[in-house]
């Protein structure tokens, strides 16, 4: 299904069953899709996680993932840079397409779409090697930077825009293992931001952060988005309704509900989304 | 998830809850003394065992890297040491004729009788010397007469000269005077004529004769016709030989195999298949791979017979599956977010591997590899079966020459017919074994601690 067509069907039907399909598609119109999914499942071996998920994420909006665990929004979210292939018993089927390509098709290498999606994880994991190392890696690797200086300006700012760089100017050449928690966890989207990706997955970055150092993360989301688009898997609903301008509810392998944030925590259409978010189960 | 639907049972009361935990607590205590008693046992058990070892080894083998030696004014007298002058290669003259003249220039120098010279050095210590012919041609070792050849060979000016040289005694001789032989016994069961033992006892008390440094232990090949003079230079250049055959062979093969079946090769019955036979394979008897070593090697590629060539190829089969088990362990350890994350900025699978996984594997690759090195340096039985306990009295000077090994020497001395000589000379070659394992144990701790990151 092509955007247009997506589009003009919101205005003209006035009733339409497909509710999520809607409400994905009212919250914030106004930007271009920049993710499409299609009716996909993701199998772990004979074990079903994902039961046929569609959901459209458009640029430089931040959407949220929410739901209890084990309800497949991590294993959902690293379908949409393939992170999924490197399990060997993982299958994906349906279609997911990143600006009208399909980033299951064959001939599209994995690598040109993961520095086209970055990923920031879980626990901060910064490379065993200096701040500047980190973060010079991923653009040595796709050679972005021509001379030394130029590659001295990136892994400048992309600190600044992570908002580390007043606190490791002057040790650059320490190993990144040394920084704090929350410090790794910004040194690690720095170095996912200094390949310039044009979305950016989360998967719930700020879990193993303590509460000054997500505040300084979520703060740094609310900013990033102005030139990324940012797909958020998180634990914390009080994190989501912060950051997220779309939250989409997962549910044992299904996608439940997605709206604006503030309309879904408190107008939820369905009845799990309700008992989800007032604590009843999760 | 939804809400709880066991049924309530009732928990047992906290006072009853103490007592049992009271109760309990002696029983635990005394569990726990029992196996600290039986850990802090066995521990004392293995320390004793070792320090058994080690002052055995090191009480009998320590003295052997000193020897009695005699030191004598040697006259090389141009009377006896008649030689042609020494060839000059000509202006016009190709370099294969100078080789030949040269050669027939050093077997001339060969033909001197050099033992008429130290037996003239020897009348000149002993007074009644020219009564006791046969004797006097016991006290230095038969070899030395090589010593002296190779210094007028390297020197030829040395003819007309006298020099003072320290000569190896009769390996009997260094026997008799370390007190390694009854000196109780009858003439006709001591191995020196009653002379020689006179004599020898004179010239000790005289300082002529005195204990040495051994050079002849680690700068000589294996000897069997001048015992005194036997060394370990033939066998740990064979063994070195060996090693580096090994580490060219097995590492590179070792690590390359692991990190494919580890990281690249898809998981299917092929590769399980592959997997418990290589964990089969470190568990085959060595003396198997020796077996394997003679049909293959030997029998079908027709390579030399007690080659360090062939001992390595052998002797990298026994290593393969140590280097490859220990490298699959070291990669599996490393953390899947590093993996994860050089994957996410885009790094291929081979990127990530090599940027950044094999670096922080290094330590535990080189530890496992240096262990299977010095498993291998000690390994005796499979090189037997492929003629490397042959006696070999030369140096190799490539892996193709025939050549025998450290451990293996130390097989061959221990069976020696001289005990009373040779026993301390293998518990010095153990030492030196030992000593060259330890270093390589070393080496790999240094490694592990140079290359060691933190994540």
């Amino acid at each position: 299904m092509s955007n247009d067509k997506l589009q003009t069907a919101t205005v003209t039907s006035a009733d339409i069953n497909d509710i999520k399909l809607q409400e994905s598609l009212a919250a914030t119109a106004a930007q271009p899709v920049k993710i499409t999914a299609r009716d996909v499942k993701v199998f772990y071996g004979d074990n079903q996680a994902i039961h046929g998920i569609d959901l459209d994420v458009y640029q430089n909006e931040v959407v949220a993932f929410i739901g209890p665990s084990g309800c497949g929004k991590s294993t959902f979210l690293r379908c949409l840079n393939r992170m999924n292939d490197t399990i060997d018993i993982c299958r994906v089927t349906g279609e997911i397409k990143l600006d009208d390509r399909n980033i299951y098709d064959p001939t599209l290498d994995v690598v040109q779409l993961r520095a086209q999606v970055g990923m920031v994880f879980q626990k901060p994991n910064p490379f065993p090697k200096s701040i500047y190392e980190n973060i010079a890696y991923g653009p040595k690797l796709h050679g972005l930077a021509e001379k030394k200086s130029d590659l001295d300006d990136i892994v400048e700012s992309s600190l600044r825009r992570a908002g580390l760089w007043n606190e490791v100017k002057d040790r650059l050449n320490q190993p990144g293992t040394g920084l704090s928690g929350g410090q790794q966890q910004r040194l690690c989207i720095a170095r996912t931001i200094a390949v310039s990706p044009e979305v950016i997955l989360m998967d719930e970055p700020c879990s193993a952060l303590d509460p000054i150092a997500t505040s300084i993360i979520e703060e740094l989301i609310d900013e990033l988005k102005q030139n990324f688009t940012i797909v958020i898997v998180t634990h914390n609903m009080q994190q989501a309704a912060r950051v997220s301008d779309r939250t989409a509810f997962f549910h044992l392998g299904n996608l439940i509900e997605i709206g604006a944030t503030n309309e879904l925590f408190t107008n939820p259409k369905q009845k799990r989304t309700e008992d989800y978010i007032t604590g009843r189960y999760g | 998830m939804t809400v709880a639907e066991t049924e309530k049972k009732p928990l047992p009361a906290p006072s009853k809850v103490q007592q049992k935990v009271q109760q309990s607590l002696a029983r635990r205590q005394r569990q726990e003394k029992l196996f600290r008693g039986v850990g802090i046992s066995a521990v004392a058990c293995s320390l004793l065992l070792v320090a058994l070892l080690f002052i055995n080894i090191f009480s009998k083998g320590l003295p052997a890297f000193w020897q009695a030696t005699i030191t004598l004014d040697i006259y090389f007298d141009p009377a006896i040491v008649k030689i042609p002058e020494q060839p000059v290669q000509g202006a016009e003259e190709s370099d294969n004729d100078f080789r030949e003249r040269d050669l027939a220039w050093r077997s001339a120098v060969g033909m001197v009788n050099y033992n008429r010279l130290i037996q003239a050095g020897l009348e000149k210590v002993i007074p009644d010397a020219l009564q006791h012919r046969r004797d006097l041609a016991r006290i230095v070792t038969s070899g030395e007469r090589f010593a002296l050849r190779d210094l007028v060979i390297a020197d030829p000016t040395l003819v007309g000269q006298t020099k003072t040289l320290h000569l190896l005694t009769d390996a009997n001789i260094d026997v008799w005077l370390k007190g390694n032989i009854d000196r109780s016994l009858p003439d006709a069961q001591q191995q020196l004529s009653a002379k020689v033992r006179e004599w020898v006892d004179q010239l000790a008390a005289e300082g002529v004769i005195q204990n040495r440094f051994s050079f002849a232990l680690f700068m000589n090949p294996d000897s069997r016709s001048s015992l005194a003079s036997a060394g370990l230079a033939g066998a740990f250049m064979g063994s070195l030989y060996m090693m580096l055959v090994v580490i060219l062979l097995a590492v590179p093969m070792g690590v390359a195999a692991a990190i494919y079946l580890e990281e690249f090769a898809p998981k299917n019955k092929l590769t399980d298949l592959v997997e418990v036979n290589i964990n089969n394979l470190a568990a085959v008897p060595s003396i198997v791979f020796g077996l394997l070593g003679a049909a293959v090697f030997i029998g079908w590629f027709n390579l030399p017979m007690s080659a360090p060539v062939v001992g390595g190829l052998v002797l990298s089969l026994m290593t393969l599956p140590t280097v490859i088990i220990a490298t699959r362990s070291t990669l599996k350890a490393i953390p899947p977010s590093i993996r994860q994350a050089a994957l996410g900025l885009g790094a291929s699978k081979m990127q990530a591997i090599f940027h950044h996984v094999l670096p922080l594997a290094i330590p535990g690759i080189l530890t496992g590899a240096i262990i299977g090195v010095a498993q291998a340096l000690g390994e005796t039985a499979p090189l037997l079966l492929i003629g490397m306990k042959s006696f070999v009295a030369s140096v190799p000077a490539g892996p193709f020459e025939q050549s025998t090994a450290l451990p293996v020497q130390i097989y061959l001395w221990q069976g020696n017919e001289l005990r009373n000589f040779f026993e301390a000379r293998t518990s010095a070659a153990i030492i030196v074994l030992l000593a060259l394992m330890l270093s390589l144990n070393a080496l790999a701790i240094w490694l592990r601690k140079k290359y060691e990151k933190r994540w």
